[in-house]
């Protein structure tokens, strides 16, 4: 019983609080179905090549990671340390996308090219024991980390993260935004 | 039991939904808001509608609750270089437009096209008129080469090579000459890789992307085989980034031409590299020392690409009729380390290349867009401190015309959250001033006769794009002429 209305109290809290501040409700992946897409969204005429698709098969486009853990079998508590050092403990669940999971929790990860691995924009880094849990990032992610500042050796683009339970406990961190953003050194010249 | 029961209701997931949406839509809700709010706002104004100014003016409206963007635009619709600079062949990219959409749908940040910022309008109009004006126009402009045959035909700049098979309305004309088999691109960035690939690409890929129709056409006709890449410097110093190299490397139909010998002693230097150049050499490196693979692909391609390295252009030559092309004449350079850079002098040998187009793609510049813009013209930036435009208050500027044009889109976006910081903080210490009458500035337009075009008649243009685009089986087909883009936009407008 408690539980119900703890959500109930939070899912209505967070939304006045959002409303008090004058933020604009957020674009809510989860109205999003493939059918009405273009109504909604006139551009998402623009094909998606490597389009993200949940573990849990069906829902994409961040519409799963809105929906709450059916049950405590299902949970996956994750921290986010975000770029001001502070800290977001988040319940997700087996099969979050873990940049739409952030999306949903109102994490300051971008997701410019929707997962669809044409950026690099939701670089996070992880530590390395989680970093060794995941699958092996794809060749055409590493193409896309090679461009991220602050690259580690344990940095993932967060939209290729799908949640397991082996991941419990993973804290994510986003790397610190600076001025510089050539981290090889790199310095840009005219030809 | 019935307590128990709307409790499961309500916290079911799509009831949650329905009531934050009611939430949202709420009389309550909205007062609460305009209570909240009302002691000050601010209006900015954001010059350019590319990823450099959406993403100000994001920042912006996330970041300080009494800030509202309205972000002008030349031609009528917006986007900018994701509109006109992404590749066809790169429609992932363009995904960011759903986001930017939502942010000029979202009540906050409104977005206005078809405004000339220095004919129309100037930009000390705009800053009587907004607390705070940011200049995100980015880099109209090309770098030169400097050489004779510049100007002859045959020779573009990869910009506006760029803009015609894109559909930018001022590139419309370009007609470049494809009746030739090879291909010259000066340059080694993402951009001269761009436009090799859709130089090489197969026709029956090209013509399912959102590709101008005209370019498609021109391009089914074309007889280019082969297309090189010249830089001045080596293959360590090429700036293009992996994925582009890797696309060529696989691309339908084509082949890469690479000399071996150029990279002779890399595979020596790759470890010591940092990752992304090491990364970038190492698929160079496997590339143009893979002979068998070469071999077998020559049997089903017929066309490639290669890279020249430490090539100079000296001359562009005229063919004998004296007006077009005939090939380019280079200096030859070696390498020297000089204060920590690799600076490329020539040998004194030259080289001379047969081709029929020539594509300059050394890099854009900015332009001044008003006097009173501090400018300088050596970097072509626009001088600034994060953001904030030397000695013009309330003035600042983000994205290529503030750092230079180079970067990714993540660096546009770094770039604006910075700039964004600069003014909140400007707003909080009490340095810039509010401004409030909302009408001033389409007030002042529609007295000068400036037909605005307002995000829902971008909206029009693109329906119709998109429908324009169904028929030939391709995601949109875009309108490149700005009359008939006025047109569509306004047509809702011309039955009432």
């Amino acid at each position: 019983m408690a539980a119900p209305i703890r959500t109930f109290v939070r899912f209505t809290s967070q939304a006045v609080a959002r409303r008090l501040q004058g933020v604009q409700p957020r674009r809510r992946y989860s109205q999003v179905t493939s059918d009405k897409m273009h109504e909604q969204f006139p551009n998402a005429m623009y094909s998606r090549r490597k389009f993200y698709v949940s573990a849990a098969g069906g829902l994409q486009n961040g519409e799963y990671e809105w929906q709450d853990p059916k049950s405590e079998d299902e949970v996956v508590n994750v921290v986010f340390i975000d770029r001001d050092d502070v800290r977001h403990e988040v319940r997700g669940k087996v099969g979050d996308n873990v940049m739409y999971l952030a999306h949903r929790h109102e994490i300051d990860i971008e997701g410019a090219c929707e997962a669809s691995l044409a950026c690099c924009t939701c670089h996070v880094i992880l530590p390395e024991e989680y970093y060794e849990k995941l699958p092996e990032p794809e060749e055409e992610e590493e193409d896309m980390l090679d461009l991220a500042p602050f690259l580690t050796a344990t940095s993932r683009l967060s939209c290729q993260i799908i949640l397991t339970k082996d991941l419990e406990g993973m804290v994510i961190s986003l790397p610190q935004a600076t001025r510089n953003f050539y981290v090889d050194g790199h310095v840009p010249e005219p030809h | 039991m019935f307590i128990v029961f709307t409790m499961k209701l309500v916290t079911s997931f799509r009831c949650c939904r329905i009531l934050q949406s009611f939430q949202r839509r709420s009389i309550l809700g909205f007062h609460l808001q305009r209570l909240y709010s009302s002691q000050q706002q601010f209006r900015v104004c954001v010059v350019g509608s590319g990823p450099a100014g959406f993403y100000t003016a994001q920042s912006l409206v996330k970041n300080n609750k009494n800030i509202t963007v309205d972000i002008l635009e030349k031609l009528p619709v917006p986007f900018g270089l994701v509109r006109y600079g992404v590749a066809p062949d790169h429609p992932e990219v363009k995904n960011v437009i759903n986001q930017f959409t939502a942010l000029a749908q979202g009540g906050r940040c409104q977005f206005f096209g078809n405004i000339d910022i220095g004919n129309d309008v100037t930009v000390s109009e705009l800053l009587d008129m907004y607390s705070a004006v940011v200049l995100s126009y980015g880099a109209a402009s090309d770098k030169k080469l400097n050489i004779p045959g510049e100007n002859l035909k045959g020779v573009y700049s990869a910009r506006n090579f760029v803009g015609w098979y894109n559909g930018l309305p001022q590139d419309m004309e370009l007609n470049p000459n494809l009746d030739t088999e090879t291909a010259m691109v000066i340059g080694q960035g993402n951009v001269a890789l761009d436009v090799a690939r859709i130089l090489l690409t197969p026709i029956e890929i090209l013509k399912k992307t959102d590709i101008s129709y005209h370019a498609q056409e021109a391009l089914s006709r074309s007889k280019v085989k082969r297309v090189y890449l010249v830089g001045r410097r080596g293959p360590l110093q090429v700036s293009f980034t992996i994925k582009e190299l890797r696309e060529m490397v696989k691309l339908p139909g084509t082949r890469p031409l690479l000399q071996t010998a150029d990279f002779k002693g890399l595979d020596k230097v790759i470890p010591g590299l940092p990752r992304g150049k090491k990364r970038l050499i190492e698929l160079l490196y496997k590339t143009a020392n893979e002979e068998p693979r070469n071999a077998d692909r020559i049997e089903t391609t017929n066309r490639e690409w290669g890279l020249k390295f430490l090539r100079s252009p000296l001359e562009i030559i005229a063919d004998k009729s004296g007006g077009c092309v005939a090939g380019v004449r280079f200096a030859i350079n070696h390498i020297q380390e000089k204060g920590g850079q690799e600076i490329a002098l020539p040998s004194g040998e030259e080289e001379f290349i047969k081709c029929g187009i020539v594509l300059k793609s050394i890099g854009y510049k900015s332009v001044q867009l008003d006097p009173i813009i501090p400018f300088d013209t050596a970097q072509g930036v626009i001088k600034n401190d994060k953001g904030r435009v030397d000695k013009v208050r309330g003035l600042y500027c983000s994205g290529w015309v503030k750092r230079g044009p180079v970067g990714v889109i993540l660096s546009s976006l770094n770039d604006s959250i910075e700039t964004a910081k600069t003014i909140i903080t400007d707003i909080e210490d009490g340095t810039l001033s509010e401004k409030t009458s909302e009408t001033s500035l389409l007030d002042l337009l529609t007295s000068r006769g400036v037909k605005t075009v307002t995000f829902e008649d971008w909206l029009n243009i693109d329906r119709e794009e998109r429908l324009r685009g169904q028929s030939r089986d391709k995601p949109r087909e875009k309108i490149s002429d700005i009359n008939e883009m006025l047109d569509v936009a306004f047509k809702d407008k011309k039955d009432t």
